[in-house]
């Protein structure tokens, strides 16, 4: 068989296997293999994509997060320093209410006070009229019995009430 | 290809100072180019090693079609030694011729004459490499494919000889097809994606010691380049046929013109076939050749000539196989790359100007 001429019989032979390998090929092989690997390469760059937004999203997220955080202590600061005001006024009412109803009190102590001692006056003083009154009929019964010095006595008197009167 | 790792493994031996080979391997003559020409040529006998009496030889099945009908018979049924003729009669009247005219051709003898038979299709050496060489491709793509019928494009992407199959697919429908053919490279990928693992693989068993030649065989790449051919025919659109017929040259210079291009068209196919083939061939020769350097040095000259040439041969031997292994791949895909282009350029649009 001469190196450089095609012999009929193996020609015969490779397109038989030729053609066999073709179509288990075609059947089997290739275009499976194509399919899935384009398959698998949109799949893999649906998932980049997807990965590429999710970390989008995420980065979003802590933004807003942050953002929402910083709200919420701004927030808190303010109904903090709002309820210290809060708190400052109420005392400071309470603290002249307080005040107000204490001198109130007291002004009220004041008068009755002075009222019970008006009154503990006046009644001391018509006690002590009274008595005096009483005391001095007695004295003046016994005395009465010597004209004399009853009459000294009733100048006396009469001469007290007249510069009393006379006051 | 077949004797190099047995070469080897004598080579070592000899390294190795065993007497009892050397003695027998220097007592015989060497002809290298024999060797060479047996290991690259078809034959109907597949000679796997040892020489003469020890030789260990598997005889194929010979088919044919006579004018005695078909006949499908061993090729040990020839006789051993060829008569005076140079024919090795076997049975039906057939002869297998070993003479200058009908080398390794069965003929048929009618009265004294020989004459070929009319249809040859024995299984020959190429054959059933070339049978071999199929299976274990029809293997690789069943195997393949099995991930791939087992597996969602969601499963993570497959790996061994799977894997190896995706990569070299991928990179050949991806960087080789799609640049070359452009849109609609779709229904050409089959086909190129065929040739490719077919050579591809026929070179690698061919590097397997005992595998043979199948693409260093003429047959295989006449058969290979036909095909790209008349694909490339049957894909050529009418920029394609007015370019080879009607070119856009003056007058006088389409005589010229014409006749180039039409020879063009068979040209291309034809140094696909050659370059191919030429390729694989010369792989083969130049490692068997180096192999047989140890033996011709082993029987002519002295021990010390044989060490050093010996050794000196191996390292090449094994520089030969690593190239031959590039090579493999590098043939398979520049045969499948200009399959490609030469589809591409018959599908080619004009410009629009």
């Amino acid at each position: 068989m001469e190196l450089l001429m095609p012999s009929t019989g193996l020609l015969f032979w490779m397109t038989l296997v030729f053609l066999i390998v073709l179509v288990i090929m075609w059947r089997f092989g290739f275009p499976a293999i194509s399919k899935m690997v384009l398959e698998r390469k949109k799949f893999i760059d649906e998932s980049l994509q997807q990965a590429y937004e999710a970390k989008e999203k995420l980065a979003n997220i802590q933004k807003e997060s942050d953002t929402i955080l910083q709200e919420a202590k701004e927030k808190q600061a303010m109904i903090l320093n709002e309820a210290k005001t809060t708190h400052d006024a109420i005392v400071a009412k309470a603290k002249s209410e307080a005040q107000e109803e204490a001198r109130k009190l007291l002004a009220d102590a004041k008068s009755t006070i002075e009222a019970e001692k008006k009154a503990a006056i006046q009644d001391i003083r018509s006690q002590v009229a009274v008595l005096s009154v009483e005391v001095a009929e007695k004295v003046i019964r016994q005395k009465l019995n010597d004209d004399k010095n009853q009459m000294q006595l009733i100048n006396q008197f009469l001469d007290e009430i007249s510069i009393d009167k006379t006051n | 290809m077949k004797q190099t790792i047995q070469y080897i493994f004598i080579s070592l031996a000899f390294l190795l100072g065993s007497p009892d080979i050397h003695a027998e391997q220097q007592s015989e003559g060497i002809n290298a180019t024999e060797i060479v020409l047996e290991h690259i040529q078809d034959s109907h006998e597949w000679h796997i090693t040892g020489e003469g009496d020890n030789a260990i030889v598997i005889h194929l099945p010979i088919i044919v079609y006579s004018s005695t009908g078909w006949h499908i018979f061993s090729s040990g049924k020839f006789a051993e030694a060829p008569d005076a003729q140079g024919m090795r009669q076997g049975p039906y009247n057939l002869a297998l011729g070993t003479n200058k005219e009908y080398k390794g051709i069965i003929t048929e003898r009618i009265g004294n004459d020989y004459s070929p038979v009319a249809i040859d299709i024995s299984i020959t050496k190429t054959v059933a490499n070339l049978l071999i060489d199929a299976l274990v491709l029809i293997f690789i793509i069943i195997y393949t494919s099995h991930w791939y019928r087992r597996h969602q494009p969601t499963d993570p992407a497959p790996s061994g000889l799977t894997g190896f199959v995706e990569m070299l697919i991928t990179y050949l429908q991806e960087d080789i097809i799609k640049p070359c053919l452009g849109k609609g490279y779709e229904k050409y990928c089959t086909y190129l994606v065929t040739v490719f693992f077919f050579i591809f693989i026929c070179n690698l068993m061919g590097l397997i010691p005992f595998g043979g030649n199948v693409t260093g065989n003429i047959t295989i790449t006449f058969f290979l380049a036909l095909c790209t051919f008349i694909i490339t025919q049957f894909s050529g659109n009418k920029h394609y046929w007015k370019d080879i017929f009607n070119p856009h040259v003056p007058g006088p210079v389409k005589i010229i013109l014409v006749p180039i291009e039409f020879i063009g068209i068979f040209t291309k196919p034809f140094a696909l076939m050659i370059r191919l083939f030429a390729n694989m061939l010369a792989g083969h020769a130049i490692a068997l050749a180096l192999t047989c350097i140890i033996f011709i040095v082993g029987a002519t000259m002295s021990a010390a000539w044989l060490y050093g040439l010996g050794t000196f041969s191996i390292i090449l031997s094994i520089c030969m196989m690593i190239l031959e292994l590039l090579v493999c791949f590098l043939q398979a895909l520049v045969f499948t790359m200009l399959s490609a282009t030469f589809i591409g350029l018959a599908r080619t649009e004009p410009e629009t100007e």
